[in-house]
């Protein structure tokens, strides 16, 4: 039968010993990433147990923030966070569809890597550089030139005036919400991209047959064939604006409150968390704050995992067509 | 005006706003890179590189930052490079079509794009507190912990390109899956699995959010690994919002390196996958 075996066990077993240490080992790391989630969720509830207990329901319905009197609410972090992710998704989206069918359908050949490269490499600069240039860069130029502009034009308008009132102070949450459209759109394009790739080229080339011209294949082929895979690359664009911290920190002028006004300062969760965390004095000041941290656990969570699932459903789809 | 004309003006419209929109960003690069050269070229210069972080007000360097960010993501990549390549032979190899794996790659996904400050707070509870300080080494932990879910993704998509036809022709010979593995698989995946690394160092070399509470800072120079550390992304931090002009000017500086360093690591890695696949994207 297995003569090799036979002829020297002894190697054999030494063999079947090292095939087990590492199928082991890397089954232990694969396991690792799965504790990693697991003990990121737990550790965040475990260190914000003491402030959700002590402020119950009231923590999430609460503007308040203020260390002094030890009393937290996580209100005005919560509307921040969600409304620079909006306003940055709100500015990207476009943007980023049109470089995707710039760089899919248009692009020469010879134009299509390095275009493609270099909207990547703006994915690859760290957040901090872009909280630097837009601390010094981008707010004086938004200060001096476009919010006095939307100020004027805007600001006397019914219902809508109320976002662009007050004095234009560079910084605040308008100025966050751009430099955040900045940072999440060669990721979103950069998904809308590979998913415009799917699209397999007999459903393209029926419509030119037809006579249409190449909008009119992108807006009623490419877009409903990679709906899911689109709206997945838009919420992982929005789980990475919900999260962005120090972009954030640098420009959005860190005030615990909830303007009506988008020219006004205000915070986010993460930016709150950055500027506080390592001079918080308590527990139930740090407590606070994790329990700030957990809260966006759960919403980037909830973001991202519905972004993979719609995803993961465009390539099923595209492997069904192979 | 002909239905016709309309259909190719609207045509011309949308292709000619998303050549706009390509130009956009490609300007805010452009407008990134040149603020960077134009406000960090001015400090740089050899006492960047050897003298340390200064008080305000008096001439000084970059030293110990550039010391701590060094050592701090080596010692990241190497926690967080073995793990992430041993999980991702795991899913390619031997758990290729298990249901645990569909769920660890999830879950993988899921950390890939979690926030960093998060994890941040998450080295802080398990190591921080326990240790009664921060720590050089509590930082280059949550820089271990944002490089395993890259280096997972990049290890598993490049095994997965090695030949089927190879690893039977070692099997065929008796191998063992493991020394398949060793002598086989990683071999032809090599330059693939150096890119996921590259990819995966020039991520946490920019990280600052988890450091702020992990390995804090330190403005003086310090080589133990059991206290805070100086790094460059806190450094340029507090430097930038200070209202000190030689501070701002170093972090000008270190911001500039830093960017430079990564943009240099991402394009080497390209260069690594192209020679991989001289045909392109696959």
């Amino acid at each position: 039968m297995n003569t090799v075996a036979a002829i020297q066990p002894e190697h054999a077993a030494g063999q079947r010993l090292r095939e087990r240490a590492f199928r082991g080992a890397t089954f232990a790391a694969a396991l690792l990433v799965l504790a990693l989630l697991g003990g990121v969720a737990l550790s965040l509830l475990l260190g914000a147990w003491p402030a959700l207990a002590h402020f119950k329901f009231a923590f999430l319905t609460s503007e308040v923030w203020n260390p002094v009197t030890e009393k937290f609410g996580a209100l005005a972090p919560i509307y921040g966070t969600l409304v620079t992710s909006f306003l940055a998704l709100l500015l990207a989206i476009p943007v980023s569809f049109g470089i995707a069918i710039f760089l899919t359908e248009l692009a020469p050949v010879w134009l299509k890597r390095p275009i493609g490269v270099a909207i990547e490499l703006l994915a690859a600069v760290p957040s901090i550089i872009y909280g630097i240039w837009g601390l010094f860069v981008l707010s004086p130029v938004l200060q001096r030139h476009v919010q006095p502009w939307l100020i004027a034009w805007f600001g006397p308008l019914p219902f809508v005036g109320r976002l662009f009132q007050g004095p234009p102070y560079g910084i605040g949450v308008l100025t966050a919400s751009f430099v955040l459209a900045i940072m999440v759109i060669p990721f979103i394009s950069a998904v809308m991209r590979d998913v415009f790739e799917t699209v397999p080229d007999v459903l393209k080339e029926s419509g030119y047959g037809l006579g249409a011209t190449t909008w009119e294949v992108i807006w009623q082929v490419v877009v409903p064939y990679t709906r899911n895979g689109m709206i997945g690359g838009v919420m992982l664009g929005l789980g990475r604006a919900l999260g962005e911290t120090m972009a954030v920190t640098f420009v959005i002028g860190n005030a615990h409150r909830i303007g009506s006004s988008l020219l006004a300062p205000g915070t986010t969760i993460s930016a709150a968390i950055a500027n506080e965390f390592a001079e918080a004095v308590g527990d139930l000041y740090t407590s606070s704050l994790i329990a700030l941290g957990a809260l966006l656990f759960l919403i980037t969570f909830t973001v991202i995992a519905a972004a993979r699932l719609m995803l993961l459903q465009l390539e099923r789809k595209a492997l069904s067509n192979v | 005006m002909s239905r016709r004309t309309i259909r190719k003006l609207i045509n011309g419209l949308a292709l000619g706003l998303s050549g706009v929109a390509t130009a956009i960003g490609l300007f805010f690069l452009g407008a990134i890179l040149w603020t960077l050269i134009r406000n960090g070229l001015a400090g740089m210069s050899l006492q960047m590189f050897t003298a340390m972080t200064p008080p305000p007000g008096s001439a000084g360097g970059l030293l110990n930052a550039i010391y701590g960010s060094v050592v701090m993501t080596l010692i990241g990549i190497l926690i967080g490079g073995p793990i992430g390549v041993l999980a991702g032979t795991y899913l390619a190899e031997y758990g290729r079509t298990a249901r645990l794996s569909t769920l660890i790659r999830f879950v993988n996904d899921v950390l890939l794009s979690a926030p960093s400050i998060i994890v941040g707070l998450f080295v802080y509870e398990l190591l921080v507190i326990r240790m009664g300080h921060f720590s050089a080494i509590a930082g280059a932990v949550a820089l271990a912990i944002i490089a395993i879910p890259v280096t997972v993704r990049t290890t598993e998509d490049m095994l997965n390109l090695v030949p089927q036809g190879m690893k039977d022709a070692s099997t065929a010979m008796g191998a063992y899956h493991w020394r398949t593995v060793m002598s086989v698989i990683y071999p032809a995946a090599r330059s693939g699995i150096v890119t996921g690394l590259l990819l995966a160092v020039a991520r946490i070399s920019g990280e600052t959010a988890p450091l702020l509470f992990t390995a804090l800072n330190n403005q003086f120079w310090s080589s133990n690994l059991a206290a805070p550390i100086a790094n460059l992304p806190v450094v340029i931090f507090q430097f930038a919002l200070s209202p000190y002009p030689n501070w701002q000017q170093l972090a000008w500086s270190g911001a500039l390196l830093i960017t430079v360093s990564i943009l240099i690591l991402s394009i080497s890695a390209r260069f690594v996958v192209s020679s991989l696949n001289p045909g392109g994207r696959n």
